[in-house]
């Protein structure tokens, strides 16, 4: 008896400890966001609240400068961050599930051929294509634009075989179904094979939804003016070379908010896939 | 509603040639049931009627038009896949909808047509439910359903009732036999299964290796099998074959087992000709130990299948002897015993092309 409760614990401390050490740094953010930039500034960062959150939150949405530095507003920030994840999201999915209905549905010359390019695609990483892509990027005036942001970041191999793989598991039965009820490659596609996709497009949402969100390096070089800056390349740009002391408070507050949108994304669409494992359709 | 002709069809892949020149004229509200084993090459002329595959050489006609170029859509015809291929995101009622919502059928008549459907299906409880809330059996209606909608001049089921547990298979068999009697809907139908082609079929087409071995009703098909092939695949158990051989006078035939089989008339032009000899199991009957012509069998396993008994026996130089009994068993294993073929029950093959001989 004891032995099995013993046994039954290990995996819960297990647990708690992973999410203590995983938690403890987004905890101490959001406390650190409550406190006055001196009590921060002096190393020793209380446990518990402080008083001065409102006040820090408002700042650093709405402000467009701190103590020590000038800063673009975090609303700003947000809405360019928003922007762009939401389109390289949108593209993405709209782009692979257009790609992947043709290399999946249709007979067309070289069709293996276009695969095996879509393919290797992903043995490149934005940063092996970064210098290319930046001179495409400026050549076309595209520096400080929403486009410029989200363009080159849309096309995707990972998704595009995702999508693939997901269509081959559709029997042809059902598109020839479809073709003796009249339904045209485009009918099919926006009558059957989208909403069997639901799922599937709900989940790659997330993960590229956060993905975008998280671009760091590219959008650090394609914007220059401060109104054009996304929240990760912002937070970066608050913390100082060390030759001046920091905002922390607004930093610790902008990171909070930066957080924000990834975790409601999580969280709404998290039911969807619940949904989607419910009524399992196939 | 419409005739459904057939005219040399082909179908190579490649070099590989898979349908060899298929002719059959359909009448207007036939039931047609295309027959064989797996890869002779039924589904495929099935598939070609409707468009899903390409027509190498041939034409078909449906309803008097030859339709070799035509899409899917425009061939006017309905379709029951094996798998039922419902779309699954669809309520039953949309499934069976569709269809017609791109034909651009005023909603009222879809409606209409599809409560009708419903109906005559007895799915009217179940339009609301998605295909994956149905048992196999009301799945398979819904896609009947799909098909009746369309009010088509032709209906085409790929093995419809394959996925189906045996007794349901039977249940669904009588439906769609009252239903195309109700509808009188040309019909062309795709089964390995004898049964199923033997109960519902107007006329059946028996294929193997592309090759159409017996056009004829299902009757015709059973009495006088055109070819060894045809024999040996309708009925069951399948027709007992013999190695004989007719005699010097042309009256009876003489197998290795030493028996001479008189024949219902003498042909003395094939006398002295090795032939096979094709008797069914059910043609067979318990006789006296020296009546003339009785093959003397040992009994090697007795199936009880109730109304009927199948004996499995042995001749005594070797060859298999099926027998079908009426009743329980009268008889055991490792039991002597002599049965005689009725009278009229001889079946005669060429020796080397397995073609009947009349």
């Amino acid at each position: 008896m004891k032995q099995t409760r013993f046994i039954d614990l290990v995996p819960h401390i297990v647990l708690i400890v992973g999410v203590l050490i995983f938690a403890y740094p987004i905890y101490v953010t959001l406390i650190g966001s409550t406190w006055d930039s001196a009590t921060i500034g002096r190393g020793g960062l209380p446990l518990w609240p402080g008083g001065q959150g409102a006040a820090n939150y408002a700042q650093a949405w709405a402000g467009e400068a701190g103590e020590r530095a000038i800063y673009t507003p975090v609303r700003t920030m947000m809405l360019n961050s928003l922007v762009m994840a939401l389109s390289i999201a949108v593209g993405k999915i709209a782009i692979s599930i257009l790609s992947a209905y043709a290399v999946a549905f249709f007979r067309f010359p070289l069709r293996m051929a276009f695969f095996w390019l879509i393919f290797i695609t992903l043995m490149l990483p934005v940063e092996v294509r970064i210098i290319p892509t930046y001179k495409v990027v400026a050549d076309l005036g595209l520096i400080n634009t929403y486009a410029g942001l989200a363009i080159p970041l849309i096309a995707s191999a990972t998704a595009t075989l995702l999508f693939r793989q997901f269509f081959l598991t559709i029997p042809d039965e059902l598109l020839e179904a479809a073709k003796i009820d009249g339904a045209g490659p485009v009918r099919f596609f926006i009558d059957v094979l989208l909403p069997l996709s639901r799922t599937n497009i709900a989940a790659l949402f997330v993960i590229l939804f956060i993905y975008g969100w998280n671009q760091y390096l590219w959008p650090l070089l394609v914007t220059s003016s401060g109104d054009m800056e996304t929240i990760v390349t912002g937070i970066t740009k608050m913390i100082g070379t060390g030759e001046s002391a920091n905002d922390w408070h607004l930093i610790m507050a902008t990171t909070v908010l930066a957080m924000l949108p990834p975790v409601a994304v999580v969280v709404l669409m998290q039911r969807w896939f619940v949904k989607g494992l419910v009524d399992s359709e196939k | 509603m419409a005739t459904v002709e057939i005219r040399n069809v082909r179908k190579s892949y490649g070099p590989v040639e898979a349908i060899k020149g298929i002719d059959i004229a359909i009448q207007d509200g036939e039931f047609l049931v295309l027959l064989g084993p797996s890869g002779c090459g039924k589904s495929t002329l099935l598939r070609m009627v409707a468009g899903l595959e390409g027509i190498t050489g041939g034409e078909i006609a449906i309803g008097g038009r030859v339709v070799n170029e035509l899409d899917p859509k425009d061939r006017d015809i309905a379709m029951v896949f094996q798998n039922y291929a419902l779309y699954p995101h669809m309520t039953v009622f949309d499934n069976m909808a569709y269809g017609l919502k791109i034909r651009g059928i005023p909603k009222a008549e879809i409606r209409a047509r599809v409560d009708k459907a419903a109906e005559i299906l007895e799915l009217g409880r179940f339009l609301d439910r998605r295909p994956s809330q149905l048992s196999g059996g009301q799945r398979q209606r819904v896609a009947m359903g799909r098909a009746i909608v369309r009010e088509p001049a032709a209906f085409l089921f790929d093995e419809p009732l394959s996925n189906l547990d045996a007794k349901l298979r039977t249940q669904m068999r009588v439906e769609i036999k009252r239903l195309q009697d109700r509808l009188g809907i040309t019909s062309l139908y795709v089964t390995h299964d004898q049964v199923e082609a033997m109960t519902l079929a107007d006329r059946i087409l028996v294929m193997n290796h592309g090759v159409a071995e017996q056009i004829g009703t299902p009757l015709e098909v059973y009495q006088r099998p055109a070819s060894l092939f045809v024999a040996g695949f309708i009925g069951s158990p399948p027709m007992n074959v013999l190695d004989g051989r007719i005699d010097d006078r042309g009256e009876a035939v003489l197998v290795p087992g030493g028996q001479r089989l008189l024949l219902p008339q003498s042909r003395p032009t094939d006398a002295g000709r090795p032939v096979k000899l094709g008797i069914r199991p059910e043609h067979l009957a318990a006789a006296a130990a020296d009546f003339p012509g009785g093959f003397s069998i040992e009994i090697e396993l007795v199936e009880a299948l109730g109304a009927d008994t199948v004996v499995y026996g042995r001749l005594p130089d070797g060859e298999a002897l099926l027998v079908r009994m009426a009743g329980i068993p009268t008889v055991r294993e490792r039991d002597r015993l002599t049965v005689a073929p009725q009278d009229g029950a001889l079946h005669l093959f060429d020796a080397v092309t397995g073609r009947r001989v009349e």
